[in-house]
């Protein structure tokens, strides 16, 4: 499968169909058994941990910390693949950790300690940390997951503006709807495999979705844009 | 923007943290050297120095090298508790884990039991055992085949320090009642009154080393302490990572462990009250807790040399105070410092 520069791809799937292992493998954590991953043609294996991080970001579901780090600090480690093992941030990493948290209109949360936060101001910062790397591709694993509509409306619209900057975007979901919303293109995963991939509107079929979840499901067109509903069993 | 003189005050109240730490260890560097039971309980008169052979050499050849050796003790426990909290992501691991302490205090039991004659038997074996707690829960921490790789390394150190404590429990019940048990129980509850400037001079070489490491790092301990897989796409290796600032930290703690027995309580609390002041981050941390740690030492072993006739153990008034203090922490955890 090829997801492409510069655009929105979703790896949409039930629970347990291999996204997490898939995400693992394109962040070179975990070797694929076969086949390979490449990058502007280059197999990750053959990148530098540095250079890898410096090409892909990482958003993780969520995030575990013992520690009462401030925003403002806890981005500021997105610098780390720009600073030396024995280096400390300099002012310029400063100002570039500034510029992505107005960027995503975290401002007022830079002293906040990361514990305080809500979910979705949450899913921001660790978005803030991926592109104080610099990346050339954010990868996401279940962005939405855990959030409320107004925080999934304000996660999706913030990567769609990442898109539009040039920045690749690739996330996972379980969610038919959150995938529809804005990817162009969709991976759909079932027990490890993809069973299909392409734009968006050839992937999101009825056919395709309930050979995927086991249920039987409709695809209808709201406004132009695919959203799928549960058969109704009952009758 | 605003941020930026957001950013400059925080820094200038940080500035004046900076200053108050230095000065007081400094204040307490100074007022430790004429503190103790000669020639009147508490007080010795500076003027003293210039007068009295004997002051001068009491200074010169026991209170010095003494204090110079828990400023040493102080800032190495501290920030290694600070380096083991943030490498194994839990707050409340300190020193003790790992195998490290129980080691140190087996090897000492052992050449105390042994040839006790010997010059630096008890230091050497204790740093000898030390280092092997640590190769021990690192190798059997290699075979579990379950779990992440920092609660396998605890598990592990669990289990052999553990084993270190059952065979401490053995040297006693062996040891001589009137000679060898004593001195074994009082080195077990640590203390600094044996130290000479050969001691000193044991100790510095793995002190240095270990806090360079440490120092040189802190930024990046940040990383490792988040999880695996950020840690991981922020680039960091931290496999080697990770073994350089633990045997830094590890170099340090065995060290003094060695000279001045287990010091309980300075490794745990005092990276608490940095990160209260400073922040979490380690970057800041690990300067703080090197100063904090020495003054703290510094003042408890100041109270252990001079309130008593006799020497009161130093690891019986860390505890104490540091009990006193976590309990402190605890309960005004609403009272935290905000920039």
């Amino acid at each position: 499968m090829d997801l492409p520069a510069g655009s929105i791809s979703a790896i949409l799937g039930p629970n347990g169909a291999g996204k997490s292992t898939l995400v693992h493998i394109l962040l070179g954590i975990l070797k694929p058994s076969s086949g390979e991953v490449t990058i502007s043609g280059k197999n990750i294996q053959h990148y530098t941990r540095r250079e890898l991080s410096r090409l892909i970001a990482f958003v993780p579901q969520s995030e575990y910390t013992a520690f009462e780090f401030s925003v403002l600090e806890y981005v500021l480690m997105g610098r780390a693949p720009h600073i030396g093992m024995l280096q400390m941030p300099t002012h310029d990493d400063l100002v570039h950790t500034l510029e992505h948290l107005e960027m995503l209109g975290l401002s007022n949360l830079v002293h906040r300690s990361v514990l305080e936060l809500s979910g979705g101001e949450r899913q921001l910062v660790l978005i803030a940390r991926a592109l104080a790397q610099e990346p050339e591709m954010l990868l996401l694993d279940e962005p939405t997951t855990h959030l409320d509509l107004s925080n999934k409306g304000r996660i999706l619209s913030t990567l769609s503006n990442l898109a539009e900057r040039g920045v690749t975007v690739v996330y996972t979901t379980h969610d038919p709807d959150s995938a529809a919303m804005i990817a162009q293109f969709l991976v759909l995963m079932k027990e490890g495999r993809v069973l299909s991939s392409g734009t968006t509107q050839s992937v999101l079929s009825a056919e395709l979705l309930t050979e995927t979840y086991g249920v039987p499901v409709r695809v209808v067109q709201v406004d132009g844009q695919p959203v799928v509903l549960l058969e109704n069993h009952g009758g | 923007m605003d941020q930026h003189i957001d950013l400059a005050l925080v820094s200038r109240k940080r500035t004046r943290r900076w200053v108050i730490l230095l000065t007081g260890l400094l204040l307490v560097f100074t007022i430790s050297i004429f503190v103790g039971r000669y020639p009147q309980p508490y007080l010795m008169p500076p003027r003293l120095l210039g007068q009295d052979e004997l002051a001068r050499q009491l200074v010169l050849a026991l209170r010095l090298p003494r204090i110079l050796a828990a400023l040493m003790m102080g800032a190495s426990l501290a920030a290694a508790g600070n380096v083991l909290q943030m490498v194994f992501r839990n707050p409340l691991v300190g020193p003790g884990i790992l195998g490290v302490s129980q080691g140190a205090g087996f090897g000492a039991a052992l050449a105390i039991l042994t040839f006790s004659t010997i010059p630096l038997a008890v230091e050497l074996s204790a740093l000898l055992f030390a280092s092997l707690g640590l190769v021990l829960s690192y190798l059997i921490a290699r075979q579990l085949r379950y779990g992440g790789w920092v609660l396998r390394l605890i598990l592990s150190g669990i289990a052999v320090s553990a084993l270190f404590a059952a065979g401490i429990g053995l040297l006693k019940y062996l040891s001589d009642p009137l000679t060898q048990l004593p001195e074994i129980t009082f080195w077990l509850l640590g203390g600094l009154w044996s130290v000479t400037w050969r001691e000193v001079l044991l100790m510095l070489p793995f002190v240095t080393i270990g806090l360079i490491i440490v120092y040189l790092m802190r930024w990046r301990l940040n990383l490792l302490s988040l999880s695996e897989e950020t840690a991981f796409s922020l680039g960091s290796r931290m496999g080697r990572e990770r073994a350089l600032l633990l045997m830094g930290a590890v170099a340090a703690i065995a060290a003094v462990t060695a000279v001045g027995g287990v010091i309980g309580w300075v490794g745990l609390i005092i990276p608490h009250v940095a990160r209260r002041l400073f922040g979490a981050s380690a970057q800041l941390t690990v300067p703080a807790t090197i100063l904090m740690g020495a003054v703290f030492v510094i003042f408890c072993d100041t109270l252990a040399r001079s309130l008593r006739p006799g020497e009161i153990p130093l690891g019986i008034i860390t505890s104490l105070l540091g009990a006193l203090i976590f309990i402190l922490l605890m309960i005004t955890v609403g009272a935290r410092w905000k920039p």
